[in-house]
C-alpha cells in the first residue's frame, strides 16, 4: 500500500508557528526557570503573539491553499488571526498579576492560552470541516483545563466539569454533522462542497440535517439560545482572566468558522438555513438581554450580555453576503475590545485577591478610582451601543447589513433589544458614580499589566468608534473573496 | 486683528473651543482655584460665541441664496458604498441655533459662577457644562445625520450626568437614569431611520439626502411617511412630547442652571431642530406633518393643564417648557418652519430667564421650591421679581414681549393652513399659559409672605454674577420678538427662509384684518387667564381651595398628572422586570442559587460535586440542547 503524503506548503501555516512554538516553550521554560523569574513566561507568550502578528501582516494579500486544501491562507484568515492575537495579548496582560497570588504553575496556564489561540487560528483557516473540528477541539480542551485552573476552588472545578461534559456532548453533534455532510457530498473539503453544490440541484435531506447538526455544535460554542445554558455557570465559575479570554476568544473563533462554513461553503443553502438562524438570533438577543436585566453579579451579567451579543452577530450571519460578513468581522474586534476592557477593569480593581463581583461593590468607585471608572463607563456604553464607541459603529453596521439583506424586522428587533440592554449596562455606571460605598475598602495599587490592558482596550474602543473607516475597509477586503 | 479674523471664522472652531475648555477644566480643575476654573469655562463659552459671530458675519457677507458655509475635517467613514464626512455646515438655520446655544449658554455659565459658588464639585460642573456646549454645537453644526447623532447622544449623556449631579440625592440619581432611558426609546427610532437612509441614499449627508429624496421617495409615499415619523419619534423623546415627555419634569432635580440651559433653552429644542432640518423629508410626507402638528398641539394643551395645579416652582416651568415645545412642533407641522424656529429662539430667552429667576429665588430661600411657602418676595428680591415678570409676560404671549410675536405667528399659520381645530387648541393653551404663569408670579412674588422663619432669615438678593444674566435675558425676552415684525416677513424670516423648502404656507403677506383679529383673540384668551390668576391668587386667596373642592375629580387628575407615570410603571417597567425575573427563574437556575447554600458541605469533596452535577442542572442543560436540536433538525429535514 502506498501512502501518499500531501505536499505541505508552509506559508499558510507560518502565522501559526510562532504561537505553537511559544506554547511549547512556555511549557518547557516553566521547568527551568527559577521561581523568581516566572514573569519571563507571559513575556514569551506576548513575544510569540507579536511575532505572529508581524507574520500575518507580512502575508496580507497572499492567497494560498495547503495540505490538500485543508488549510486556507486568505485575508479572512489573516484578519481573524489578528483578532485572536489581540484577544490573547489582552488576556495575557490581564492575567499577569491576577495569577501570581493563586497559581504557581504559570507555564501551564500560558501554554494553554497559546494552544487555545492556535485552535482558534485553525478554525478560521480551516478549508476542511475536519480541520475546523480539530481547531475547535484544540481550543476547547485547553479551555476546559483553564476553567478549572483554580484547583482549590469548588466553583472553578464545577465550571470546568460542566463545560467538559456539555462541550463533549455538543462536539458529538458537530462531528455527526460532518459525517452526514460527507455522506451527502462525498467530501469534507469546503471548496469541493462548493463545487458539489454549484450545479443547482436541490439539496438532499441528508445534507440539510448535517448542516443543522453543525449549527447545533456552533450554537453551543457561540452560546446561542437554546444551547447557551452552560455559559453563565461556566463564565461565573472560571477564573476571571479565563472568563475574559473565553468570552472574547471563543466567540471570535466560532464566528470566524461560522462565516467560513455558512457564508463561504454553503451560501447556496441560505434559503434553508436563514430561517432557523433568524429564530436563534431573535431568541438569543432577547433572552440574553432580558435575563441580564436582573443579574447582580457582574461576571454573570457580562455572561448574559455575551449571549445577547451572540444574537446580534447571528443577525449579521442571517443578513449574509459581503455586508453581513464584514459587519461580523468589525463587530468581533469591537466586541473583544469592550469585553476584555471591562474584565481588565474588574481585575485591576481587585484588592488582595478580593474581587469586586457584585454590582454593589462598585459603589463610590467613580471618585476613588476616577480613571478606571471612566474606562469602565466607556466599555459599558460601548457594550450598550452608544456613540462615539466601537460598539455603536459595530451595531450600526450589523443592522445596516440586516436591512440591506431585507431583514428589516431583525434590525428593528435588534435595535429594540439594544434599548433594553442600556438599562443593565448603565447600572454599574450609576452605582459607581451615584452610590455611596457600603464599606470603605482600602485602596490597593492595581496591576500595571492590567492597566495596560485597560488602556489599550479603551483606546481601541474610542479609535474604532470615532474613526471606523480603516478597520471597516480591512474587514471588507477580508471578505471580498466570500462573494456578495 | 484683521489677520486673526479669517482664521477665527472657521466653523469647526465653534464646537472645538468648548471641548478644549472642558478637557482643561476636567483634567486639571481639581488643583485650580475656583476663579481660574470659572475664567476658563466662561472664557471658552465666550470664545465659542465670538467664533459663532465671526462665522455669522462671514455668512451675512454672502448673497442670501448662497449663505452656506461648509467645512470638512476629512472623511469619517469611507468604505464601499457608505461614505460619511466629519463635516460641519453653517447655514442660516445652524447659525441661528449656534448663536442661541452659545449666547444663552454664556449667560448661564456666568450665572453658574454665583449659583454653584459653594458646591464642592465646582470644576466637575463647569467641565460638564462646557462639554455639553461642545456636544450641542456638534449637533447643530453637523452636516450629516451621523455626526448629528453623535452630538445628540453626547448631549443626552451630559444631561444625564448633570441631572444626577447631586447624586447624593436618590431622586436626582433616579431622575438622571430615567431621562437617559426614556430618551433611548426615541434614539432607537433615529438609529433605524439612519440605517434606512444609508440604504436608500448610500450616505447620511444632509445635502445628498435632501436633493435625492424627491426622486427616491415619491411625494406622499408610505416610505417617506415612515422614515419621517421615525425621525420624529426621536424628536419626541428629546423634546419631551407626548408620550415620551415623562423624563423632563423629573429632570428638574438637577442644579437650576442646568435646567435653564439644557432642559429649557437648548437640548430639548434639539428635536425641533432636527425636524426643521429634515424639512425636505417631511415635506414629502403630508401625513407625518399632520401627526407632528397634532402631537405638538395636544402636548401643548396637556402640559399646560398639568402646570395649572403644580406647587413646585421649577416643575411648573418644566411643564411650561413641554407646552411651549408643543407650540414649536405645531408650527413645524403646519409647514411654518421659520415660525417654529423663531419660537425656539424667543423661547430660549424667556425660558432661560424664568429658570434662572426661579433659581435666584431658590438660592435666596436656601433651597425652598414650594410655592406654598413663598409669597411677597418682590419686596426683597426686586431685580429677580422684575425680571421674572418680564419672562412671565413673554411666556404668556403678551404684546409686545418676545413670546407674543412667535406664538402668534404659529397660531396664525395653523389657522391659515386650515387647521382651525388646532388653532382652538393653541388658543386654549394660551389661556392656560396666562393662568399658570401668573399664578406662579402672584404666589411667589406678591401677596403676603408665607416663608418659613429659616428661609426668611436667609433671604437675600443674589450676587451680581446672577443678576447680570437675568437682566440681559430680560432685555432679550422683551425685544427679540421685534426681529419677527411684520409676521412672516421680518428680518428673521428673510434670513432663515433659504434654509427651508417652500411649503404651501409661507412667504410674506401683509397682516390681514383677519390675522389681526386672530391675534387679538389669542391675546384676549391669555389676558383672561392672567385675570383669573389675579382673582384667585391675589385678590381672593381662599378661592382656589374652594375651586378644588368643587371639582375634586378634575383637580385630582391634574395634581396626579393624569397618572401617566404610574401607568408607564405598570404597563412597561413592572412587566419588563417581572418578565425578566420570570425568564431568569426559568432559565437561570444557575450556580449561584444552588451552590451558595451547600457550599460548605460540598467543599473539597469531589464525589459530592459529581453527584450534584449529575442530579443538578447539567441534565436540564442537555435537555435544552436536545430539544433545540430536535426542533432545528426537524425543521431542516421537513421544511428546508
Amino acid at each position: 500500500m502506498d501512502l501518499v503524503l500531501p505536499r505541505i506548503d508552509w506559508a499558510p501555516l507560518a502565522a501559526m508557528l510562532p504561537v505553537a512554538f511559544g506554547g511549547l516553550a512556555a511549557l518547557v521554560g516553566d521547568l527551568f526557570l527559577p521561581a523568581g523569574r516566572k514573569r519571563f513566561i507571559p513575556a514569551l507568550g506576548l513575544a510569540s503573539l507579536a511575532l505572529s502578528i508581524l507574520v500575518s501582516i507580512g502575508l496580507w494579500g497572499t492567497v494560498r491553499f495547503s495540505v490538500n486544501d485543508a488549510v486556507v491562507l486568505d485575508r479572512f484568515a489573516l484578519f481573524s488571526y489578528l483578532v485572536f492575537a489581540l484577544v490573547s495579548i489582552l488576556s495575557i496582560l490581564l492575567s499577569m498579576d491576577y495569577l501570581d497570588a493563586s497559581a504557581p504553575d504559570q507555564g501551564e496556564y500560558y501554554s494553554l492560552v497559546l494552544f487555545s489561540t492556535l485552535g482558534m487560528m485553525l478554525m478560521a483557516a480551516g478549508g476542511d470541516l475536519i480541520v475546523i473540528f480539530l481547531g475547535l477541539e484544540m481550543l476547547s480542551l485547553a479551555l476546559y483545563t483553564l476553567c478549572g485552573f483554580r484547583k482549590a476552588e469548588l466553583r472553578s472545578n464545577e465550571a470546568a466539569l460542566k463545560y467538559l461534559l456539555l462541550g463533549a456532548f455538543a462536539s458529538s453533534f458537530f462531528l455527526y454533522g460532518i459525517a452526514l455532510i460527507y455522506g451527502a457530498t462525498g467530501t469534507t473539503v469546503l471548496r469541493r462542497i462548493v463545487a458539489f453544490l454549484a450545479d443547482g440541484r436541490p439539496p438532499s435531506t441528508l445534507l440539510l440535517v448535517g448542516t443543522g447538526l453543525l449549527l447545533v455544535g456552533f450554537g453551543f460554542k457561540v452560546a446561542s439560545v437554546p444551547f447557551h445554558m452552560w455559559t453563565p455557570d461556566v463564565y461565573e465559575g472560571a477564573p476571571t482572566s479565563v472568563t475574559a479570554f473565553m468570552i472574547a476568544g471563543t466567540k471570535a473563533a466560532a464566528f470566524a468558522a461560522l462565516v467560513r462554513v455558512f457564508l463561504m461553503a454553503l451560501p447556496t443553502l441560505q434559503v434553508q438555513w436563514s430561517a432557523p438562524i433568524w429564530v436563534l438570533a431573535v431568541l438569543t438577543m432577547t433572552l440574553g438581554n432580558l435575563v441580564a436585566l436582573v443579574q447582580n453579579n457582574i461576571k454573570r451579567m457580562l455572561a448574559y450580555s455575551s449571549i445577547a451579543h451572540a444574537g446580534y452577530l447571528l443577525v449579521a450571519l442571517v443578513a449574509g453576503g459581503s455586508p453581513g460578513a464584514t459587519s461580523i468581522l468589525f463587530y468581533l474586534v469591537a466586541y473583544a475590545l469592550m469585553n476584555l476592557g471591562a474584565f481588565a477593569v474588574i481585575i485591576a480593581l481587585q484588592a488582595r485577591g478580593q474581587e469586586l463581583l457584585s454590582v454593589a461593590d462598585y459603589a463610590g468607585l467613580g471618585f476613588r478610582r476616577p480613571v478606571l471608572s471612566a474606562c469602565m463607563a466607556l466599555f459599558m456604553f460601548s457594550l450598550a451601543g452608544l456613540p462615539p464607541t466601537a460598539g455603536f459603529m459595530g451595531k450600526l453596521f450589523i443592522f445596516s447589513a440586516a436591512v440591506e439583506g431585507h431583514y428589516h424586522e431583525l434590525a428593528v428587533i435588534g435595535v429594540l433589544n439594544s434599548v433594553v440592554s442600556v438599562y443593565f449596562y448603565l447600572r454599574p455606571v450609576v452605582v459607581m458614580y451615584m452610590n455611596e460605598p457600603a464599606i470603605e475598602r482600602p485602596l490597593v495599587p492595581s496591576s500595571a499589566a492590567a492597566i495596560w490592558a485597560v488602556a489599550l482596550s479603551a483606546l481601541g474602543t474610542l479609535q474604532f468608534g470615532l474613526f471606523p473607516g480603516r478597520l471597516l475597509d480591512l474587514a471588507r477586503q477580508s471578505v471580498a473573496a466570500l462573494g456578495g | 486683528m484683521s489677520h486673526i479674523w479669517p482664521m477665527f471664522n472657521q466653523i469647526w472652531l465653534i464646537p472645538v473651543i468648548p471641548l478644549v475648555g472642558s478637557l482643561v477644566v476636567g483634567l486639571m480643575g481639581r488643583s485650580m482655584r475656583r476663579g481660574s476654573v470659572a475664567l476658563i469655562a466662561c472664557g471658552a463659552a465666550s470664545l465659542a460665541l465670538l467664533a459663532s459671530l465671526a462665522s455669522f458675519w462671514r455668512l451675512l457677507s454672502l448673497p442670501p441664496d448662497a449663505r452656506v458655509l461648509r467645512h470638512s475635517l476629512g472623511s469619517w467613514i469611507a468604505s464601499g458604498e457608505l461614505s460619511v464626512a466629519f463635516g460641519f455646515l453653517f447655514d442660516p438655520l445652524s447659525a441661528t441655533m449656534a448663536l442661541v446655544v452659545t449666547g444663552v449658554g454664556l449667560l448661564i455659565h456666568v450665572y453658574s459662577i454665583g449659583y454653584m459658588g459653594e458646591d464642592r464639585d465646582y470644576h466637575r460642573f463647569f467641565s460638564l457644562l462646557n462639554l455639553f456646549l461642545a456636544e450641542m454645537l456638534v449637533l447643530v453644526l453637523a452636516d450629516n445625520y451621523l455626526l448629528l447623532f453623535l452630538g445628540w447622544e453626547g448631549v443626552g449623556l451630559c444631561s444625564y450626568l448633570l441631572i444626577a449631579f447631586w447624586f447624593e440625592r436618590p431622586a436626582a440619581a433616579s431622575a438622571g437614569t430615567k431621562a437617559f432611558l426614556v430618551n433611548r426609546i426615541g434614539d432607537a427610532a433615529v438609529v433605524v431611520a439612519m440605517i434606512w437612509m444609508i440604504l436608500l441614499f448610500g450616505t447620511l449627508d444632509f445635502q445628498t439626502i435632501f436633493t435625492g429624496a424627491p426622486a427616491t421617495l415619491s411625494h406622499g409615499s408610505l416610505a417617506a411617511s415612515v422614515l419621517s415619523l421615525l425621525l420624529f419619534a426621536g424628536a419626541v423623546g428629546k423634546s419631551a412630547q407626548l408620550p415620551l415627555y415623562v423624563w423632563l419634569p423629573d429632570a428638574m432635580e438637577g442644579p437650576t442652571p442646568v435646567s435653564a440651559l439644557i432642559h429649557a433653552a437648548t437640548m430639548v429644542t434639539a428635536g425641533v431642530y432636527m425636524v426643521a432640518r429634515s424639512a425636505p423629508l417631511f415635506q414629502l410626507a403630508p401625513v407625518s406633518l399632520e401627526i407632528v402638528a397634532w402631537v405638538g398641539g395636544i402636548t401643548a394643551l396637556y402640559a399646560a393643564s398639568i402646570a395649572l395645579v403644580q406647587t413646585d416652582i421649577k416643575r411648573i416651568i418644566a411643564y411650561s417648557t413641554i407646552s411651549q415645545l408643543g407650540y414649536m412642533f405645531l408650527g413645524l407641522g403646519v409647514g411654518a418652519y421659520a415660525a417654529g424656529i423663531f419660537h425656539l429662539m424667543t423661547h430660549a430667552f424667556f425660558k432661560a430667564l424664568l429658570f434662572l429667576a426661579a433659581g435666584s429665588v431658590i438660592h435666596a430661600l436656601a433651597g425652598e421650591q414650594d410655592l406654598r411657602r413663598m409669597g411677597g418676595l418682590r419686596r426683597s428680591l426686586r431685580v429677580t421679581a422684575g425680571c421674572f415678570l418680564v419672562g412671565a409676560l413673554a411666556n404668556a404671549g403678551i404684546i409686545p414681549f418676545a413670546g407674543f410675536w412667535s406664538k402668534d405667528e404659529i397660531l396664525l399659520a395653523a389657522y391659515a393652513s386650515g387647521h382651525r381645530l388646532l388653532w382652538i387648541v393653541g388658543a386654549l393653551t394660551a389661556a392656560g399659559t396666562g393662568f399658570y404663569m401668573f399664578r406662579l408670579y402672584f404666589l411667589a412674588f406678591e401677596g403676603e409672605s408665607r416663608l418659613t422663619p429659616e428661609a426668611a432669615s436667609h433671604l437675600h438678593e443674589s450676587p451680581w454674577s446672577m443678576r447680570l444674566p437675568l437682566v440681559l435675558l430680560a432685555l432679550g425676552s422683551a425685544t427679540v420678538g421685534f426681529f419677527g415684525i411684520p409676521p412672516e416677513s421680518g428680518v428673521f424670516h428673510r434670513f432663515l427662509g433659504p434654509s427651508f423648502p417652500v411649503s404651501g404656507h409661507q412667504g410674506g403677506s401683509a397682516p390681514s384684518p383677519s390675522g389681526i383679529g386672530l391675534a387679538l383673540a389669542a391675546l384676549v384668551m391669555a389676558g383672561a387667564g392672567i385675570l383669573m390668576a389675579f382673582r384667585y391668587y391675589l385678590r381672593d386667596p381662599k378661592e382656589p381651595e374652594a375651586l378644588a373642592e368643587r371639582y375634586p375629580t378634575l383637580y385630582r387628575i391634574l395634581v396626579h398628572k393624569y397618572w401617566v407615570d404610574e401607568l408607564y410603571d405598570d404597563l412597561v417597567v413592572r412587566p419588563t422586570m417581572a418578565g425578566a425575573r420570570f425568564v431568569s427563574a426559568s432559565f437561570d437556575a444557575g450556580l449561584v442559587d444552588g451552590a451558595v447554600n451547600g457550599i460548605g458541605s460540598l467543599l473539597g469533596s469531589a464525589g459530592a460535586l459529581l453527584r450534584r452535577l449529575q442530579t443538578g442542572h447539567v441534565p436540564a442543560y442537555v435537555l435544552s440542547i436536545l430539544v433545540g436540536a430536535v426542533v432545528l433538525l426537524g425543521y431542516l429535514a421537513f421544511h428546508g
